[in-house]
């Protein structure tokens, strides 16, 4: 039988030249010409990257719409920010307060001493742990209360919108537990190293690249998978996919506690290069706007989520350096402008207009025959 | 429950109703399928054809009766479990996966990886491209295997999803119209598939087609207003008064 081979590779030719482009971007470009102000800026842009790939793999593949991300960003950025707020309030550095020892925002909401579910987080593995494990948990009770009673589409959305309302009013609530509406702020070293000075950002800023690109290859692992085109089916026809014999609850579950995961890498990455942890971060604004980091970028591209957020950012910080009021409108706008004309955001246009541009300019590779029919979504 | 314990039966369904806000859609019906039978329903729009597969598949929950398979209750399992067991059922218009290639639609529905962790490293081995290159030649898209598809034409996704049922290998496979939309050339290519699928597994096949019907049913189920009106060969069926009525009254 002459049936051609047809092959899922982890990663095609394709994928290797677009995670080396991206590469040198990161890792080369942007250390180049920035100073070390704007890498750090550019370094939390980074950090909303995770959320977006988690995201295109909930929603763009899964279908899953997940207004609430900032949960799960939030919950690792806090992870991460309790630990350095411990390590910051020695007794010698808080020698003023009326309980040395303890974060000052307890000290200010008149605790005496540190609540029981803050003590883990003296320990850095702990943590580093709950950075992952406390998203993963959160999202797993969601999913399994949403998933197994098959809520989805707008409902689902609407579900993770009050979430984060929930979580971030508790937040604020309960200020003497989290530092209320200021959120954690003042932390200095980790383990001793102080992330305040300039090659501690620099060295950060390289660190988050690094798992950046550790988190894109588990996306690819996943997108490559069975498990991969199975969430497109799912996406498509959820039923038939039930009626092939899987448990359609299971998948959703682990793909959104999948991208909680990524999400509390980001948070936690976002709190030691930004030095604070705030729910205003991680309310219902910043989530949406996660979304469109990921719709900006491509919501079926790996790639494309990581320049959406770079992006949108980039011009988030821009604008509303010039035009402060406007930069929502604009933002709302950028999104409806993306769904109305390109619906695979940046990605779709490098893959239907750019990219065959560049192959004409190249000289010998006019006869390359366009990508198989199997490869043609857009841009990975 | 049961009483016909005759095990010569591969389902048995009795009592079966469902109730939507008092509407009886299928009302205390009750019939058996044998091994290498092949069961077409007919019966007029409303009937309850394809609520009955719903509820055998497990889509539609009973509000009363006993579905059991191959002595399984089928009324006490989730939908992939009933998959599990052997129960396979295709929906009135094809559901296939438009975005992946036709190689992979059947890949998907290959009986092997379904747990999560199964799927994720899921290892295409010789066996499954074999079985995939086998199923893909039963349902004449060999050529196809590479096309997403999207880009099939009706008749060939009708097949396509015939053909992801079959790679499961079910006990009984359930067809809702399954040549809907299908020229005549297409029918006739059906027909002579559904033959080769009946020699080892029971088939449930509703549709309207009568020469379709007359071409492959072992026996014919006349269902109105979600009963049995007439049961038995298709020549019985047809001279059955009652059947002509409903029919023509309608």
């Amino acid at each position: 039988m002459q049936s051609k081979q047809i092959k899922h590779p982890f990663l095609t030719r394709r994928d290797v030249i677009g995670y080396a482009i991206l590469a040198a971007v990161i890792f080369l470009l942007l250390p180049a010409v920035l100073d070390s102000f704007r890498l750090n800026l550019f370094g939390k842009y980074l950090t909303y990257a995770f959320v977006a790939v988690g995201l295109v793999l909930c929603w763009g593949a899964g279908g899953i719409l997940s207004l609430g991300q900032g949960i799960f960003f939030g919950l690792g950025g806090y992870c991460m920010a309790m630990f350095l707020k411990l390590e910051a309030s020695t007794p010698e550095n808080t020698s003023i307060q009326s309980t040395p020892g303890i974060p000052d925002f307890m000290d200010w909401n008149q605790l005496t001493a540190l609540p029981w579910w803050w003590e883990p987080f003296y320990s850095l593995p702990l943590t580093l742990l709950a950075v992952v494990a406390v998203p993963v948990m959160f999202a797993f009770v969601i999913g399994f209360a949403m998933f197994t009673r098959r809520v989805s589409g707008v409902y689902f959305a609407i579900i993770t919108q009050a979430v984060v309302a929930i979580l971030t009013i508790l937040i604020i609530g309960q200020q003497g537990f989290t530092g209320g509406v200021n959120g954690i702020t003042d932390l200095r070293t980790l383990f001793g190293w102080d992330i305040r000075t300039e090659e501690a950002k620099t060295t950060l800023y390289f660190v988050n690249g690094a798992l950046l690109f550790v988190v894109l290859m588990v996306a690819q692992f996943v997108r490559r998978s069975k498990l991969g085109r199975l969430l497109i089916a799912m996406r498509d026809q959820p039923d038939r996919v039930r009626f092939s014999g899987y448990d359609v609850a299971k998948f959703k579950i682990f793909i959104f506690c999948l991208g909680a995961g990524f999400a509390g890498i980001g948070g936690a990455m976002f709190t030691l290069q930004v030095g604070f942890m705030s729910p205003t971060l991680i309310g219902i604004v910043p989530s949406i706007e996660m979304v469109i980091f990921c719709a900006v970028g491509g919501r079926l591209s790996i790639i494309g989520a990581v320049y959406g957020a770079l992006v949108v950012n980039w011009a988030k910080t821009t604008f509303s350096e010039s035009f402060p009021e406007l930069w929502l409108f604009g933002l709302g706008a950028l999104f409806i402008a993306v769904v109305m004309a390109f619906p695979n955001g940046l990605a779709g246009v490098w893959a239907q207009h750019i990219e065959p541009r560049l192959l004409k300019l190249w000289p010998g590779s006019a006869k390359q025959p366009a990508a198989p029919a199997a490869e043609k979504t857009p841009a990975e | 429950m049961l009483d016909h314990t005759n095990k010569n039966f591969v389902l048995m369904v009795e009592g079966l109703t469902v109730s939507f806000d008092g509407f009886k859609a299928v009302n205390d019906l009750s019939f058996y399928v044998e091994p290498n039978e092949c069961r077409v329903i007919i019966g007029p729009n409303g009937a309850g054809k394809t609520t009955v597969l719903d509820l055998i598949c497990g889509r539609t929950r009973a509000t009363s009766g006993a579905i059991s398979f191959k002595g399984k209750d089928l009324l006490k399992m989730r939908e992939d479990q009933i998959v599990h067991a052997g129960v396979g059922r295709k929906f009135q218009t094809p559901s296939v996966y438009e975005d992946l290639t036709v190689f992979a639609n059947l890949e998907l529905s290959y009986p092997k990886g379904h747990s999560v962790f199964g799927a994720l490293f899921f290892k295409r081995d010789q066996a499954v491209r074999q079985r995939i290159e086998e199923i893909a030649e039963m349902i004449f898209l060999s050529d196809m295997l590479t096309q997403k598809a999207a880009f099939l034409s009706h008749g060939q996704k009708q097949w396509l999803e015939i053909g992801m049922l079959l790679i499961q290998d079910p006990e009984l496979l359930m067809l809702d119209e399954p040549v809907a939309g299908m020229s005549v050339a297409e029918r006739k290519k059906t027909a002579e598939l559904l033959r080769r699928i009946v020699a080892d597994r029971s088939v449930i096949v509703i549709e309207h087609d009568m020469g379709f019907v007359a071409d492959i049913a072992t026996r014919v189920t006349v269902l109105h207003q979600g009963q049995v009106l007439s049961e038995g060969s298709m020549e019985h069926v047809q001279n059955d008064p009652k059947v002509v009525e409903v029919y023509l009254g309608h």
